[in-house]
């Protein structure tokens, strides 16, 4: 899959994110997750799309993005000088028998353990995805009970940031 | 007949707006367009205490709005206290939809955004078919609807429903209103944003409570869009590419869109066509943005459009695209269009440029000052060196013209021909009026077969294809242009759609005439079952002839209206020449022309425009050495 990771800054306001979501849908391109949070600005959101570019071309998909109103700036986070991660909460089938292979696997993928029961384990993790798929894969064998993920939030690295910036006030 | 009385006609053209009528959207266009955020502080009312409400109807006053169409209903109610005293005219229509369209039409025609207005519910439900239509047309329009009050939003309260959420993919923006403080602000921003760019539909959506609301009115308010920045200058560099293709192409075209009427760019466009010599081809929705007379139109491209501006475009080596979005019905099977011509493609909206069709040459601008550059960039290019020679080019192509000329055949059974019908009105009435049509075979003929010399003399539904909208965009269009001679071209069933809007020109004094153009059939689904459906016509014979259900004279007259019936050629002209004498109230004719005729050239769905059809069975013949 070609996948692209787009930050959205929006503007924080009611049913933003019905617009971009709605946007993706009607026009046939697909969103393969996303995040959205305020900034350190309350006025801004920022949204981290990943999205499918073989299904739609992402320069029509960031054209029709930005012709929203609400939709500040977008800018595509490059995977070799950018940051992405997500977050799993995942509860594994852990008794006596296993729960030692179980805290093996936890530790070696830096996850945290966040919740024990006589019979389950609740392990909370974040990294990449493929980190995250990896982690799953060994865990599947003990039995996973339930789980939920984030969509991927991502951000640039160095000390250059995106920001709405004053120049966008001036409209 | 009961018609109203010269009193209350002449009541209805005082309450209308004095003041001259603007000639042109050429001319109008550009002071709405340059609106900025400046433009709400024509006027400056001093800041007054009232309600959501007045807020509303003050800020339209001071939006130097003329005119709305709407219907009130309880959500609304509380806007229409205000409106009651208020300059801005109001105009009550018979269905929603009618006053969307009216608002299209009136949009249309003047250049101005059009506003319409309706209550919550099934009132803003019925105007979602007009604002896709203004969607798809590129057309500045301003709905303002009711809302159940706050406190009840979301609970399935009476008349509640969620137009905000219904209306998110057809408008170019929309507002769900929270507080009465930001009427001014959110109503200047929807005019600010129908009128500016791209223009497009924007819908205000506001509460009962809101409008019931003490509020203080002040003007101007600030406009606070900060991801809004249409880009209206191109890039110079770009310019320079563009004019180095267009002096060098051996067999360039100029794609005229209706980006090209909304800029208000018609003059430039003639100056770059005559500096250039290239041929012109202009879309549905660009009719009227070139002469049709001057001898570098090659007409309409597309489904059925002239075999020389299809061919043109098709062997091009150059396509030169102002204004327009490669619509499917102009490219035909996209992988086959124009295969061997590099593009430059100039829109306002940055994502129309290689959406469809890959650009060589992107230009994101107006297409007034895309088309001032090029004039000055081809110049200093055609100074430099040695421009093509286009003789070759014209050559094959007048000869198209001569060999492929747009024609029909008279009917064999001797029914009145609808070609003839509509071209017979073009030809009396002149390039003067606005033409208004429905979506089918007559639109289609009266694309072909009237001539249009000027910008805005031309409305129809292009995008959406909305049958019915003739009759109350020809409405609007007469608001907005009263000393202009407005004529709606409309089918049987499209007519049947919406006729109810006569009621309205009659009450209100607004004089359009129409010309039914009655097959008895839903004439386009019928062409399309004769060619493709062996013949087996379900469901498209409307009965307008086999029972004369309605009888369209009589509904005329039902209406308020003369009814008038034509039924045989001799009488065509004299029919048209009654219609035109009569001024003091709207009138229909009923046109009772043959079931059979098609339109033609033809294109047919999803097959490449290498495969136009001149006419039944006859494929053009093309010397392959000629290109």
């Amino acid at each position: 899959m070609n996948l692209h990771t787009l930050s959205v800054l929006v503007e924080n306001k009611p049913g933003v994110l019905a617009r971009v979501s709605g946007l993706f849908s009607r026009r046939g391109f697909n969103i393969n997750s996303l995040a959205v949070g305020e900034t350190e600005n309350p006025d801004v959101s920022r949204i981290t799309i990943v999205v499918n570019a073989e299904s739609s071309p992402l320069e029509q998909v960031t054209k029709q993005l930005n012709k929203l109103v609400n939709v500040l700036k977008i800018v595509e986070l490059d995977p070799q000088v950018s940051v992405a991660r997500e977050l799993l909460l995942v509860k594994v089938r852990a008794d006596r028998a296993v729960r030692g292979q179980v805290l093996e696997t936890v530790a070696l993928f830096r996850a945290r353990v966040v919740d024990v029961a006589p019979d389950t384990l609740t392990i909370e993790a974040t990294g990449t995805p493929d980190k995250l798929d990896a982690l799953l894969r060994d865990l599947e064998p003990f039995g996973i009970k339930e789980m939920v993920q984030s969509g991927t939030v991502a951000i640039g690295r160095g000390s250059r940031s995106i920001t709405a910036g004053p120049a966008l006030r001036a409209a | 007949m009961t018609r109203p009385t010269p009193e209350t006609l002449a009541h209805s053209a005082r309450r209308a707006r004095a003041g001259a009528e603007p000639a042109t959207a050429d001319q109008v266009a550009p002071a709405t367009r340059a609106a900025g955020p400046a433009t709400p502080g024509v006027r400056q009312p001093a800041p007054a205490q009232t309600s959501g409400a007045g807020s509303l109807v003050r800020s339209l006053e001071a939006l130097d709005v003329d005119v709305v169409f709407g219907i009130p209903g309880g959500a609304i109610l509380p806007a229409y206290d205000p409106l009651y005293d208020s300059t801005v005219r109001h105009i009550l229509v018979r269905h929603e939809q009618g006053a969307g369209h009216a608002a299209t039409g009136y949009a249309q025609a003047t250049g101005k955004v059009g506003v319409c207005m309706a209550t919550s519910g099934p009132g803003a439900t019925n105007l979602v078919t007009p604002i896709a239509d203004a969607y798809m047309d590129s057309v500045p329009v301003v709905a303002i609807t009711g809302q159940v009050a706050r406190p009840a939003i979301g609970t399935d309260a009476f008349q509640e429903a969620d137009i905000q959420g219904i209306t998110l993919p057809i408008t170019k923006h929309n507002f769900l209103v929270q507080t009465p403080e930001e009427i001014p602000q959110v109503l200047a921003e929807a005019f600010h944003l129908a009128s500016t760019g791209r223009p497009g539909p924007v819908l205000v959506d506001i509460p009962k409570d809101v409008l019931q609301a003490q509020t203080t009115f002040s003007w101007p308010p600030t406009l606070d869009l900060p991801g809004y920045r249409p880009t209206l200058h191109p890039h110079g560099k770009q310019i320079r590419e563009a004019a180095r293709l267009m002096t060098s192409a051996r067999r360039p075209v100029l794609y005229v869109g209706g980006g090209v009427l909304k800029a208000g760019a018609t003059e430039g466009l003639r100056r770059l066509a005559e500096l250039t010599g290239i041929p012109v081809v202009t879309t549905l929705m660009a009719l009227g943005a070139f002469p049709d007379s001057h001898p570098q139109h090659l007409g309409m491209p597309g489904m059925h459009g002239t075999v020389a501006a299809v061919y043109g475009l098709q062997k091009s080596d150059l396509i030169v695209a102002l204004g327009a979005r490669f619509d499917d019905r102009v490219t035909g099977k996209l992988d086959s269009f124009a295969p061997d011509a590099a593009v430059v493609h100039a829109d306002i909206d940055p994502a129309e440029i290689g959406k469809n069709r890959h650009a060589d040459v992107p230009i994101v601008g107006d297409a007034r000052h895309v088309i001032d550059e090029l004039i000055a960039a081809v110049t200093t290019e055609r100074a430099a060196g040695h421009p093509a020679d286009l003789g070759d080019w014209w050559t094959q192509l007048d000869d198209l013209r001569e060999r492929y000329p747009l024609g029909y055949e008279e009917p064999a059974d001797g029914t009145l021909s609808p070609q003839f019908v509509i071209e017979r009105l073009g030809k009396i009435v002149g390039p003067d009026a606005v033409y208004v049509a429905g979506v089918g075979q007559h639109q289609m003929w009266a694309s072909q077969f009237i001539s249009y010399e000027r910008p805005a003399t031309w409305l129809n539904s292009g995008g959406l294809g909305t049958m019915g909208y003739a009759v109350p965009a020809a409405m609007g269009a007469k608001v907005g242009r009263p000393d202009t001679v407005v004529w709606a071209v409309d089918g049987d069933g499209c007519f049947q759609m919406t006729n109810q809007e006569l009621a309205t020109c009659a009450l209100e004094g607004i004089p359009v005439k129409i010309a039914v153009i009655n097959n008895g059939n839903l004439g386009m689904v019928r062409q399309w079952q004769t060619l493709f459906y062996n013949e087996r016509y379900s469901n498209t014979e409307l009965g307008t002839h086999k029972h004369r259900i309605p009888d369209f004279v009589k509904l005329a007259e039902a209406l308020g209206c003369i009814g008038l019936r034509c039924e045989n050629a001799a009488d065509v002209d004299k029919t048209i020449e009654a219609a035109m004498a009569i001024n003091d109230a709207p009138v229909v004719i009923d046109f009772v022309v043959g079931k059979d005729a098609m339109v033609w050239p033809m294109v047919a769905a999803g097959t490449s425009n290498d495969e136009i059809m001149f006419a039944r069975g006859v494929r053009p013949t093309f010397d392959e050495d000629d290109v």
